[in-house]
């Protein structure tokens, strides 16, 4: 078992209602998850709260065995840079570094700097002309390749996107999507997309809805 | 349609109120240095005005000396009965305070600040032992004369006013005055000046008198720190507008979509500006009292050790002042928003409506290019510039080169250490360090600024120092100095010397022009003393041996500076001898001319002076018994032997002083770049979500990211510290060798204090990290979901 | 006369005025009084006399030039002494002023001087006669042969006197009673001057000739206490007859005056004798001056009108008043010389 979440429940202060109401979940190594539900239904919340990004109010999120609730920051952001590979909407990207910088990042950062894989991702997601490009050059399409690009080269257990298509426009977004798709299959990693589109959601193997904060 | 607008371009201002107060706080800075500044100026300035219209000078010609020398009062009298309506003036010290005697029946009406026969009985002046009026804290450190004393608000600071009689009398200057006023109306039958006395000269009215002349560099340099203070703090300002126009842009946008007028717009936030100026300006003002009101005192006791000036203690509050300080609040502003306004101005509707925080950054080169022109001309200048002018308007270019060369030298630096980094963390590191520049960048440039006038001016402080006391090390080296209160004094002064002193060396001088310039011509007499311990700066072989025959003189660096006066030069001292100049000496502390000629020599030219004060040789342990048998057989007092310690200790206190003044002024500055840096880095936190966000979610934590910004900020100022060394020598340099010259008339030798700097640089990296502590701390506690928010397209 | 004295001492401001007229009635401090039966003695009394208050020397001349123009002219030398020592340097009390104007039909020059004595600015020396304040001179030989200078920033002149007559003591002996209470001081005259000389004006030089009238007065407290201010006549007639004449103006006036005879026979006049009544007045300097005068001597059959040549000849000094030549006319004829104090701004 990949991943665990366990009747995880989530709210925010001011909030009536629990954004996450025991939610619970399981993810086998090299699922594909897509994960939908209306705006606000909690969907990037519970992808942050997998990421280590946000913490639970209650519940446990294990991870490959480890469990997350009591982590402090320094342990989450330790299973982000070794464990995970996560994928925004947006700004994905640092800004200050060059294309190849980028990509290089977070495979450097865990410590799993392959050049020569870099190379493939390079190549099958079209960035060569953009390497020593700045992020603000490229556009929304081009930024969400190279953030994939940087996931993967880190060769992550889990790659967590929300929305990452959410900007691009729909022939783009299914092109984006496939090359993430076949680059996960291809690295035997695991998959769990935040998307608002059905469109997209049936691409995936495994579906899950939330609504008002449960699972369905 | 007015209120609408007003309405939406404050509502930026409610929403950021950080960068409404980096904005006052900044322009209320820069105000207050710059005005505490001219208030002392001010206040000096008036003090030597009232000073100088005790004896009429602004006001009235003068009939003066062509030498300096006082007249015989014979010639008053036969000028008057050649038709001259003139008055005599006869001026002195008594202790330190100025006395001035006037003739009131000849002078004119409303002549000083003590009107005669305005509530003066004229009989009680001029009879008995007569009246004397000052202020009262002048009148308290009045030795007892026996005249009366009146205690008078608007008399010039330290300065009694009496009558000529009295003053000849407390003065000791018998048949003797200094100069005559003379009045506007002459009668019509009147003889010509030349031939009653040739050697008499008549001079036009002058604001100040030649004390504000010798000051006036000393206030120049004053001015030039408070337009230092001023640009620091403009950059401050500078910062904020513009920072505040980019991120209005969007809201210019939609609200000229809405159909409001751009030029009511630009008028509006014109207007907008300006009130937040003067509201300000006017803090500003009120502040830079407070600070005027501290150094005041320094200043004062500067200005009086240095130049005899006398400066009221008391600062007064100047309409005129005010306006000033407003309207360099006003002028700053629209120098800093000028820019901001005009590209506002120019903005195409449709684009542009994106914040462009970065794309201010990226002006770098025309910035290079104006830096070294800047700095190009301070080097020019350097080498080939005179005057005192030139040599502020080199430390105006050396400075500002140095500021605009910042930002580009600071990105080449981060350039090579991010090619040099290896750990991904160094290199995003370094990376986003080069990011943070253009909004960094002003900020500091104000430190460093701050740092290379602190630079500058404690290496000049501090070379000047070990100058001075070497300087005085060798020139007191009398055991003891005493002083007589009259000839007969004198003689048992000499007496008792004669037997218990190894050596008297009497000190002669009289107050001379030489060369056009005030000097003092004093007698040396050919004593082991004088050829042991005076150092020359140029000399010609056997100088002393020379000047002890009577062949030449010696002058002082301040005389060979001011005038075309060379080693073999000849000038004349002594009416109908000219002499040539055998030797330069350095002569530290003493802002006007001098000139040492051989003992018998002065004798024979001026043998109306005689010697009243005396140094005495002795040996260490005969200090104490001839001090005793001063007080007894000699009748002195204590006051009237002083010891060379004593002096000494004096005399560097004066110079302690001259600098606290300047000292504070950079304490100030520092503590504003300070502040620029703080609120740089609060205005660019919110901006640098965006850039730290990925990051974090990369498995940075937020503690992480926050000690970096911290190391961030000191790793900025150290390296800005790296250009501030050599510029602060650079200026220290121009500060020794060609303002000094100019303002006090002695080049000074340049000496390293790399403890100084490093201490200095020490400060400078904690004021850094001080500065950057609260804005990382805020990082370190942002919410991840505010950091996740950026993710997020629905913001 | 005491006009003049005024004057000077007000340059004392404050509390010699605060005792106002009272500081010229009291015995002042040590300062000499006149005695009467005192006699003059000549040349010495033509000096200074320190150890009394006040003292003058007062010229006065009216002229003609080369048009028929007629023409005024003063010259005064006044001295006041803060206390009755003479002393040497800025230390003596012995002050010194200069007043000196040329009136024409219709301008008129003034010029003040201020010197203290002591230190050569001014002063009186006996024989050979000089007086002087700064480059003012009075001087010659002895005191029938003078020459005369005076400067100012629009005006100078510069006359020879030669005396046609004898000195004239007036009073008792030259003892001059100036109250009924018997203030009095030493009071003597040369109206016997021929002149002649240059006046130099803004227009140019003048050659003018004409006669001049020297007063020599000192004393230490010569007015009563009610005593406000006075008018002062000096006339001299075409029958070569000569009035001096004044009114002391206080709660009752008093007058005295000199009547002189050609030859410089005088004839003291007693309180009341000699009358002087305001007929025109004139708007000078902010004040009415009375510049039409009736003056009586009845027992010399004199009823005549004293006019003033020009009334605005105003002495714009220190301490002003009005001083000016005047003609004669009515039961006698000639010209003179008016001076009139006390007359207060509206």
């Amino acid at each position: 078992m990949l991943l665990r979440l366990t009747d995880v429940t989530k709210n925010y202060a001011g909030n009536e209602k629990a954004v996450l109401d025991h939610v619970s979940l399981d993810l086998e190594q090299g699922d594909m998850l897509a994960l939908t539900g209306e705006s606000g239904s909690g969907k990037s919340t519970l992808l942050h709260l997998i990421g280590g990004l946000d913490s639970a109010d209650s519940g446990r999120v294990v991870f490959d065995g480890i469990d997350l609730t009591p982590m402090n920051d320094s342990g989450r952001a330790a299973l982000r840079r070794g464990s995970l590979g996560v994928i925004f909407q947006q700004f994905n990207l640092i800004p200050s570094l060059s294309i190849a910088h980028n990509i290089a990042f977070q495979a450097r950062l865990a410590g799993r700097h392959d050049p020569s894989m870099v190379r493939v991702l390079v190549e099958r997601l079209g960035l060569d002309d953009h390497l020593n490009k700045y992020p603000e050059q490229l556009s929304g399409g081009q930024q969400q390749r190279v953030a994939i690009a940087r996931t993967l080269a880190a060769r992550p257990q889990l790659v967590l996107a929300d929305e990452p298509t959410g900007n691009l426009d729909e022939a783009t977004a299914d092109n984006v999507l496939a090359l993430l798709q076949d680059l996960v299959i291809e690295n035997g990693a695991s998959l769990i997309l935040v998307t608002h589109s059905e469109r997209l959601a049936a691409r995936l193997p495994r579906r899950a809805y939330l609504r008002a904060g449960r699972l369905t | 349609m007015t209120a609408a607008i007003l309405s939406a371009l404050l509502g930026h201002w409610r929403r950021n109120p950080l960068q409404l107060l980096t904005l006052m706080v900044g322009l209320a800075l820069a105000t207050a240095l710059w005005s505490g500044v001219q208030a002392i100026n001010e206040q000096a300035r008036s003090s030597y005005d009232a000073a100088a219209a005790t004896i009429g000078e602004a006001s009235y010609s003068q009939i003066t000396a062509q030498d300096g020398g006082p007249i015989p009062q014979q010639t008053y009298i036969a000028l008057r009965r050649a038709g001259w309506a003139v008055s005599p003036v006869v001026e002195g010290r008594l202790d330190t305070i100025r006395i001035v005697g006037l003739e009131p029946l000849t002078a004119p009406r409303d002549l000083g600040p003590v009107r005669l026969g305005n509530g003066v009985d004229l009989g009680d002046f001029l009879s008995g032992a007569g009246q004397i009026f000052a202020r009262p804290d002048t009148l308290a450190r009045l030795p007892q004369t026996g005249a009366a004393l009146q205690p008078t608000p608007d008399v010039a600071p330290n300065t009694a006013l009496t009558d000529i009689g009295v003053a000849q009398l407390l003065l000791e200057r018998f048949d003797q005055i200094d100069r005559l006023i003379v009045l506007p109306d002459q009668p019509i039958t009147q003889q010509p000046l030349a031939q009653i006395a040739p050697e008499l000269i008549q001079t036009d009215p002058q604001q100040g008198g030649e004390v504000a002349q010798l000051t006036e560099s000393f206030h120049l340099n004053l001015t030039a720190f408070g337009l230092l203070s001023f640009a620091v703090g403009l950059f401050i300002v500078h910062g904020a507008i513009g920072l505040a126009f980019e991120q209005r842009r969007p809201m210019v946008r939609t609200l000229r979509a809405l159909g409001a007028p751009l030029v009511r717009l630009i008028a509006l936030m014109a207007v907008e500006l300006a009130a937040l100026a003067l509201i300000a300006g006017a803090l500003g003002v009120a502040l830079g009292y407070l600070i005027a009101a501290a150094l005041l005192p320094d200043v004062a006791a500067t200005l009086r050790g240095l130049y005899g000036a006398d400066l009221s203690g008391e600062l007064s509050l100047r309409p005129s002042w005010w306006l000033s300080g407003l309207a360099i609040a006003l002028g700053g502003t629209a120098v800093a928003a000028f820019g901001a306004l005009w590209s506002l101005a120019r903005m195409p509707l449709l684009s542009g409506a994106q914040p462009r925080a970065w794309v201010m950054a990226r002006q770098g080169s025309g910035m290079a290019f104006a830096a070294i022109m800047l700095l190009g001309l301070a080097a020019a200048l350097g080498i080939w510039g005179t005057g005192i002018v030139a040599g502020f308007v080199m430390l105006g270019a050396l400075l500002i080169g140095g500021a605009l060369v910042l930002p580009p030298f600071l990105s080449l630096l981060l350039r090579l250490a991010e090619g040099q980094a290896r750990a991904p963390i160094t290199q995003w590191f370094w990376a986003d360090t080069r990011q943070q520049l253009p909004g960094l960048s002003l900020a500091l440039m104000a430190l460093l600024l701050a740092m290379s006038a602190n630079v500058g001016v404690s290496t000049m402080v501090s070379s000047f120092r070990l100058t001075f006391v070497g300087f005085l090390d060798q020139r007191l080296a009398s055991e003891l100095y005493v002083s007589a209160e009259s000839a007969a004094q004198a003689d048992a002064i000499l007496a008792v010397a004669e037997d218990k002193a190894d050596v008297v060396l009497p000190l002669l001088w009289v107050d001379r022009l030489v060369a056009g310039q005030p000097a003092q011509i004093y007698a040396a007499r050919d004593h082991a003393t004088y050829r042991e311990n005076w150092k020359f700066l140029h000399a010609v072989p056997d100088a002393w041996d020379r000047l002890a025959r009577g062949d030449g003189v010696l002058i002082n660096e301040q005389l060979y500076r001011r005038t075309e006066l060379d080693l073999g030069s000849e000038i004349t001292i002594i009416p109908g001898r000219t002499l040539p100049v055998l030797g330069v000496y350095g002569d530290y502390g003493n802002p006007i001319g001098q000139v040492i000629v051989t003992e018998p020599l002065f004798s024979e030219a001026y043998p109306e002076v005689r010697a009243l004060r005396f140094g005495l040789r002795v040996g260490p342990d005969k200090v104490a018994p001839l001090r005793d048998a001063l007080r007894t057989d000699a009748g002195l007092g204590d006051a009237a032997i002083t010891d060379q310690s004593t002096i000494k200790a004096m005399s560097l206190a004066v110079f302690e002083r001259t600098f606290t003044v300047t000292a504070a002024l950079n304490a100030l500055t520092l503590a504003v770049a300070g502040f620029a840096i703080l609120m740089s880095l609060l205005t660019l936190a919110a901006m640098r979500l965006p850039q730290l966000a990925p990051v974090w979610a990369l498995g940075l934590t937020r503690r992480k990211l926050a000690l970096l910004d911290l190391l961030r900020a000191v790793v900025l100022a150290a390296l800005t510290a790296t250009l501030a060394l050599p510029l602060g020598l650079a200026l220290s340099w121009a500060l020794l060798a060609v303002v000094n010259v100019e303002a006090f008339g002695w080049k000074l030798p340049m000496y390293l204090f790399p403890l100084d700097y490093l201490r200095l640089g020490g400060l400078t990296l904690v004021a850094a990290a001080l500065a950057a502590l609260w804005p990382a701390w805020k990082l370190a506690r942002t919410p991840p979901t505010q950091l996740l928010g950026v993710f997020r397209n629905e913001r | 006369m005491s006009a003049r004295l005024l004057a000077f001492l007000l340059l004392l401001p404050v509390q010699a005025v605060a005792q106002g007229f009272a500081g010229l009635g009291t015995t002042a401090d040590g300062f000499t009084n006149p005695v009467r039966g005192t006699a003059l003695e000549f040349p010495a009394d033509h000096g200074a006399h320190p150890s009394y208050r006040i003292e003058w020397w007062y010229l006065t001349a009216n002229m003609t030039g080369p048009d028929n123009i007629t023409y005024g002219l003063q010259w005064t030398l006044f001295r006041s002494a803060l206390a009755p020592e003479d002393g040497q340097g800025w230390d003596t009390p012995q002050l010194w002023m200069g007043h000196a104007a040329i009136t024409t039909p219709d301008a008129h020059y003034v010029a003040e001087r201020l010197a203290r004595g002591g230190v050569g600015q001014a002063g009186v020396e006996v024989s050979p006669f000089r007086a002087w304040i700064d480059d003012w001179i009075m001087q010659g030989p002895n005191l029938d042969q003078l020459k005369v200078t005076a400067s100012g920033t629009d005006f100078a002149f510069d006359m020879g006197l030669r005396a046609q007559g004898p000195l004239v003591l007036h009073g008792q002996g030259g003892y001059s009673v100036k109250s009924a209470a018997g203030q009095a001081s030493y009071y003597y005259s040369q109206p016997f001057f021929d002149l002649s000389g240059t006046l130099t004006l803004p227009e140019g030089d003048v050659a003018v000739t004409g006669q001049a009238w020297l007063d020599r007065e000192w004393s230490s407290q010569p007015l009563a206490e009610d005593q406000q201010g006075w008018d002062w006549f000096s006339l001299s007639f075409d029958s070569g007859d000569k009035l001096m004449g004044f009114v002391l103006r206080g709660s009752s006036n008093f007058t005295a005056g000199t009547w002189i005879t050609a030859t410089g026979q005088t004839t003291a006049l007693p309180d009341g004798a000699f009358t002087a009544a305001p007929l025109g007045w004139h708007g000078v300097a902010g004040r009415d001056v009375p510049i039409i005068w009736q003056v009586t001597l009845p027992e010399r059959n004199l009823d005549v009108v004293v006019s003033a040549m020009n009334p605005d000849a105003w002495m714009t000094t220190s301490v002003p008043y009005w001083e000016g030549p005047v003609t004669v006319t009515g039961s006698h004829s000639g010209i003179g010389y008016l001076e009139m104090t006390g007359y207060e701004n509206d």
